[in-house]
Order: structure tokens, then C-alpha cells, then sequence
């Protein structure tokens, strides 16, 4: 991709994005639309200022459950995974409750969740709840990724005596890095959509991550503040993604097609 | 002698005989080829020698005790992640070999194989022939006593593949290896082997034994004369004799 192709691919959406606001903030004007239906982007911006301080404070309660549970779902991901590439029995045992754990909508047990852990230590049931929408594509692609070895290079370790160890550490853990990586992209917004979502079956009043901003707001009709609090939401859902697929490219630029291609 | 393999036979979990039963004795020094169409088993019997398959039948037996083996297959099969001197020093680092004289002799191999210089690359940027090469160096750096090869070469264009036999013959004089090399190549096989054993379809077995009258210090030189081409003709009757005998 050339210099120019670059620019043009970074300014595109950012000129419609700033088009889209401005016919946006127009229209608005024009059709004279209550604040309570639809506020114009000014209006959000304002709310957005107005309300910086708090919004931050709840920002960073969604944002440090997503990343606990995040980092939970990988930890317990990887170590299951490692678990079942090392015997057949324990995945045939296990990996079935697995796809169950995935399967259950998370807004079904998130009442049984925090009834059990209780509301006085709800952000341990947000971050039980996060834990269980992220860990499963952890989980699924490391294991998919410990089973991907080259067959050959396992024979030739094993020709050379390398114990069950060396071929984790030295072979099948390097051979599953890709696999992770993506997986990782995919869980860190599972972990952000499972905060938000135990939030909401929270309900307001104990949870105060960005959910309950939403919640609050719209029952007071306050349309911008909760315009805000979304914008925020999505703001830190994409700021997630990019971190992860950084991650990604630092990693495996050198000797992985995926990455690799980016270099050209 | 370094290995004789006992009515040796390997069959699918469907019942269906890839190979044998084959009896084999391979001798200390020599440059073994074994030659057939594929599918008929070469590979199952170097996995056998290689202690990487169980035969289902006969034994396979180290008259003087199991040699160091190095192993090189069809696909360099390198690891992608490392650089080119960790991918030549994994059997010493399985080995426990200290790191300083696993690299010393890794970068020994490289030079070798006429790779001087790439040690820090990855495997990525280099062509199918020198990836070959880092296999070969890899196979090499354990100081083997019996070296399999499965078809190696196959995938390689005729310019790489004739300097990639050149090398490997001296290699093999230099060492004193003892090779057994798998190919379907009757040039290949003609030009590299001391002996070379055609097989039959599948379930192989020896269908005839060629020794080919090379010289000693054969080179490309040597690929140009009448005495290879009947060389070559031989073995080439003799994989038709095997293909017919089957059918």
C-alpha cells in the first residue's frame, strides 16, 4: 500500500464520519427535533463535557472489570487449553460444560450470578459474568492452535528425545501464538459486552460502570448523557480492539503471513 | 552393518498393507536410495528406521546399537518463529547442549551448507532450496551417524535441486554418513546412490537392487555422460520391472 493509499484510507471515514455529523446536527435544526427523541452532536459534546468527571469515574469501573475478566479469560483460557492438549480424557471430560458455559446468554444467569456472590460484592459477580462471555473463544482457538502443529516437527522433536514439555513450551505453545492472538481480539470485546450486559441485569443503583450512566440517563430522559456514555462505550470497545491487534502485529510481524503482509 | 529390518510390514487401521514385508540391511557408509512410485511405502519405512512408526510386523533390529539419526523431510519443515541458528540448534537444545557451543556449532553447520551470514534471518525471507539447506544443517549439527531423507528435494526447482545433490554428496563423503534417501526420481537416485532398492505399488516391497557404476567423486560433470545415462536407463528398466511385476 502506497503513502497515498494510506492517507486516503484513514481520511475517508474519518470525512464521512464528520459529514454524517454535520448533516446530523443540520437536520436537527431544521426539523426542530426534541433533545428527548434524538439530541444534536453539539448537545452530546456538551453533555459529554458537563459530565466529564463522573462519566470518567464510571468509565473506568466498566474498564477495569472488561480487562480483570479479559485477563482471567486468557489466564484460565490457555491453562485449560494446555490442560486438554495434554489429555484426550480431560477435553472429552470437560470441553461439553465448556460449550454449555458459551451457549447460556449471559443475561440469563446474571440474576442467579450476582444473587449467589450477592449485591454487596456485585463488581465480583461483573467480572464472574465478564469472565464467562470471554473465555470460551480463549479457550476454543488455543486449543485449535495446540493442536496445529506441524506433525513433522513434532516427529523430529520426539527424534531427538524432547520430553512431552519441551514440545509444549518449544513447539505447540509458539504454533498456537496466532490462534491466541486472535482469539484475544475477539474476547476483549466479549469482555466489554459481558460487563455491560451484567450491568444491565444489575440494574441501576449498584453497579456504576458506563451501563448504569446509560440506564440513569435514560430514565431521566437525559437522551445526550446517555449519547455520551455510548460514545464512551464504543469509544473503549474500539480502543480495546486496536491495543489487541497491536499486540497482534508486534508479535508475529516477523514470521507471520497474517502480519507479515502489513510490512509490504 | 548399521540396521536390518526383519519381514517388516506396516498396515492401515483399515486392515490395508502399506509395506511389506521388507527385508533390509542397511550397511555402514553407504548412500541407499530407496526408489518407487508414490504411495508404495518409501516414506513408512523410513519412519520405521526413524523409530517414528511402529511396524505392525517383523522387527527392526541395531546390530552395533541405535546410531544418532537425523531425519530431514519433504517440507523443510522449519519453526516459522525462530530464527534460522535456533532452527539448526534445536536437537543440541533438546539435547542440552550449552547455549555458546550450540551456537558455535550451529553457525559451523550454516557454513557448511553454504548459508554464512543468514543465521539471524527468518525462515520467510529465504527461497524453498535455502530453507532446504537450513533442514539439512539442522540434521547435520547433531553429528549423525545414519541420515533419512524423504524426498527432500522433490519440491525444489532442477537448478537448486542438482546443487542441493552435489552438496549433500559431499557432505556424506566428508562425514562418512551412511544415507538412506527416499525419492520417486530416477536421475536423482541415480546420480546420489551407492545402492539404490526399487519398490512395488503398494503393499512395497523390494521388487530389485541397482548398484550404479558412479564413480567415487561423482559431479555434475558425471550427469553429462553415456555411463550415467545407462545408469539411468538401468534403473529405470528396473522401476518398470517393479511397476509390471505388481500390476
Amino acid at each position: 500500500m502506497n503513502s497515498a493509499s494510506r492517507i486516503l484510507r484513514a481520511l475517508l471515514p474519518l470525512a464521512l464520519g464528520i459529514a454524517v455529523l454535520l448533516a446530523w446536527e443540520a437536520a436537527v435544526a431544521a426539523y426542530d427535533i426534541p433533545r428527548f427523541v434524538l439530541p444534536a452532536p453539539s448537545a452530546i459534546w456538551l453533555a459529554l463535557v458537563s459530565d466529564f468527571p463522573s462519566l470518567m469515574a464510571s468509565l473506568w469501573t466498566t474498564l477495569r472489570i472488561t480487562l480483570l475478566a479479559f485477563m482471567l479469560a486468557v489466564a484460565s483460557g490457555v491453562a485449560l487449553a494446555v490442560l486438554f492438549s495434554q489429555s484426550r480424557m480431560v477435553e472429552m471430560a470437560l470441553y461439553p460444560y465448556a460449550v454449555v458455559l458459551q451457549v447460556t446468554p449471559v443475561v440469563a444467569i446474571a440474576p442467579l450470578i450476582i444473587i449467589w456472590v450477592g449485591f454487596e460484592r456485585i463488581n465480583l459477580a461483573l467480572l464472574i459474568l465478564a469472565w464467562l462471555v470471554a473465555f470460551f473463544p480463549i479457550l476454543s482457538n488455543t486449543t485449535l492452535g495446540l493442536r496445529s502443529a506441524d506433525h513433522n516437527l513434532i516427529d523430529l522433536f520426539r527424534l531427538h528425545g524432547a520430553s512431552n514439555w519441551q514440545i509444549l513450551r518449544r513447539l505447540r505453545l509458539p504454533s498456537a501464538l496466532p490462534y491466541l492472538l486472535n482469539g484475544m481480539k475477539t474476547a476483549g470485546g466479549l469482555a466489554l459486552i459481558g460487563t455491560v450486559v451484567a450491568e444491565y441485569g444489575a440494574g441501576s443503583g449498584t453497579a456504576t460502570g458506563l451501563a448504569w450512566r446509560i440506564i440513569e440517563a435514560g430514565n431521566r430522559l437525559q437522551i445526550a448523557n446517555m449519547f455520551a456514555a455510548l460514545f464512551l462505550l464504543a469509544l473503549l470497545g474500539v480502543t480495546i480492539f486496536f491495543a489487541l491487534a497491536l499486540l497482534e502485529y508486534l508479535v508475529l510481524r516477523h514470521w507471520h503471513e497474517s502480519a507479515v503482509a502489513k510490512d509490504i | 552393518m548399521i540396521a536390518q529390518l526383519r519381514r517388516v510390514e506396516r498396515s492401515f487401521a483399515n486392515g490395508v498393507k502399506a509395506l511389506g514385508p521388507l527385508d533390509l540391511e542397511i550397511v555402514g557408509g553407504e548412500f541407499l536410495s530407496l526408489l518407487g512410485p508414490s504411495g508404495c511405502g518409501k516414506s513408512t519405512a523410513l519412519r520405521i528406521i526413524a523409530e517414528l512408526l511402529v511396524p505392525t510386523g517383523g522387527e527392526l533390529i541395531w546390530p552395533e546399537g541405535k546410531p544418532r539419526i537425523g531425519f530431514v523431510f519433504q517440507d523443510p519443515t522449519l519453526m516459522p518463529w525462530a530464527i534460522v541458528r535456533d532452527n539448526v540448534r534445536l536437537p543440541l537444545d533438546l539435547e542440552g547442549v550449552p547455549r555458546a557451543e550450540a551456537n558455535a556449532r550451529a553457525e559451523s553447520a550454516l557454513a557448511r551448507v553454504g548459508l554464512t551470514g543468514f543465521s539471524a534471518a527468518f525462515p520467510r525471507v529465504l527461497s524453498g532450496g535455502m530453507r532446504m539447506r537450513v533442514s539439512i544443517a539442522r540434521a547435520l549439527v547433531a553429528r549423525p551417524r545414519l541420515l533419512l531423507m524423504d524426498e527432500p528435494f522433490a519440491a525444489l526447482d532442477e537448478i537448486s535441486r542438482d546443487a542441493l545433490n552435489e552438496d549433500l554428496l559431499r557432505l556424506w563423503r566428508e562425514d562418512g554418513l551412511t544415507i538412506v534417501f527416499v525419492t520417486h526420481s530416477v536421475y536423482e537416485s541415480t546420480f546420489l546412490s551407492t545402492r539404490i532398492l526399487t519398490l512395488t505399488p503398494r503393499p512395497g516391497r523390494i521388487a530389485s537392487e541397482i548398484r550404479p557404476a558412479a564413480p567415487q567423486a561423482r559431479n555434475s560433470e558425471w550427469r553429462l555422460t553415456s555411463e550415467f545415462a545407462e545408469s539411468a536407463r538401468q534403473v529405470s528398466l528396473s522401476l518398470r520391472n517393479a511397476m509390471a511385476k505388481a500390476a
